[in-house]
């Protein structure tokens, strides 16, 4: 049972996440649980939030899930997703405030050691300024 | 009594509802100028789910239908107004009683401001949907008579005001000085639904 932080990464343009995920997944390997989602209801470029919580339960754990996304709409809509969770998940997720795909890259590499999610999210915001 | 209140709920959705998506043109070319261009296709989106529902809401109670409201536009918008305007309904349904006098009225909604701007971590004056939704809840407030044409008033002089002022939050801030000169869309929608209620509540549809 994998009981590593589990990283889900949100963009507005689904190419971008579905890329970023393939740059985790390269760069960090399979054992960390990735999971990706862009666009919005209807295939533009936008965010769902129930995608988003759908993305979240699918690669949730104990150890947590360390979320990142682009734009101000898709932060938001993360934030209803993670309020959509049951309470006792939505407390082991967090928003991380950092560059999507920098921030996922580093994210993965840093929960592949085992961190906490709290060591995970800081590492990845080290890169914001 | 029952069966005029569920119609004029039935009223309320449907003609905001309405007036916002007979809009979409004209919000989309307002966002087109300072943000993504996506204003006016996504709220017609979310908005067209709830009217779908129209029967099924208008049976619920006031707070009921609204936090069902709110839940389609969070879920089916897609863009930043989703879980923005969702916020704004569904925390006004979880404060307002079927048939809410004006301080009820005042009071949910004013709590209904604040979570928009906890949401969008936003405020006041960043040239957003917020600085209608202020002035608007300042009237209610206030309330006195004639309250529906003041609040057309104050609602249509907040979306002029919007004009000169700065992007603080949302796409349109990425234009900095460029972001002035132009209304914003979220201030405009905000104004069609408010003047959408006075038309309503005055009998005018």
């Amino acid at each position: 049972m994998s009981q590593f932080v589990g990283i889900v990464i949100v963009s507005h343009s689904p190419d971008v996440a579905r890329g970023a995920a393939a740059m985790v997944r390269q760069m960090v390997g399979e054992e960390v649980p990735c999971a990706f989602t862009g666009g919005n209801p209807a295939g533009d470029l936008g965010t769902d939030p129930l995608k988003i919580r759908d993305a979240i339960e699918s690669v949730w754990s104990e150890a947590g899930v360390a979320v990142f996304v682009d734009l101000g709409g898709a932060e938001m809509n993360a934030e209803m997703a993670v309020e959509m969770l049951d309470p006792a998940r939505g407390k082991k997720v967090r928003i991380c405030n950092a560059p999507v795909v920098e921030g996922a890259v580093i994210a993965a590499s840093e929960a592949a050691g085992g961190s906490t999610l709290e060591q995970v999210c800081a590492t990845a915001e080290e890169l914001s300024p | 009594m029952t069966a005029d209140v569920q119609d004029l709920r039935r009223q309320l959705i449907k003609t905001t509802a309405e007036r916002v998506i007979a809009h979409a043109e004209e919000l989309t070319t307002l966002d087109q100028a300072i943000g993504d261009g996506d204003h006016g296709i996504n709220m017609k989106r979310g908005l067209e789910a709830v009217l779908a529902d129209l029967d099924k809401l208008a049976e619920k109670p006031l707070g009921e239908a609204l936090k069902a409201a709110g839940m389609y536009l969070v879920t089916k918008v897609g863009g930043a107004s989703g879980p923005l305007y969702g916020t704004l309904f569904m925390s006004l349904g979880k404060g307002l009683a079927d048939i809410p006098d004006r301080a009820q009225m005042a009071s949910a909604f004013r709590a209904a401001v604040d979570a928009v701007k906890a949401r969008g971590k936003s405020d006041f004056g960043m040239k957003t949907m917020l600085d209608v939704l202020g002035p608007v809840a300042e009237t209610l407030e206030a309330g006195g008579s004639e309250l529906t044409a003041t609040l057309r008033q104050r609602a249509a002089d907040a979306v002029a005001a919007t004009k000169p002022l700065l992007a603080i939050r949302g796409r349109a801030s990425f234009l900095g000085e460029r972001s002035k000169g132009h209304i914003d869309p979220g201030a405009r929608s905000s104004q069609l639904m408010v003047e959408a209620v006075c038309d309503v509540i005055e009998g005018r549809t």
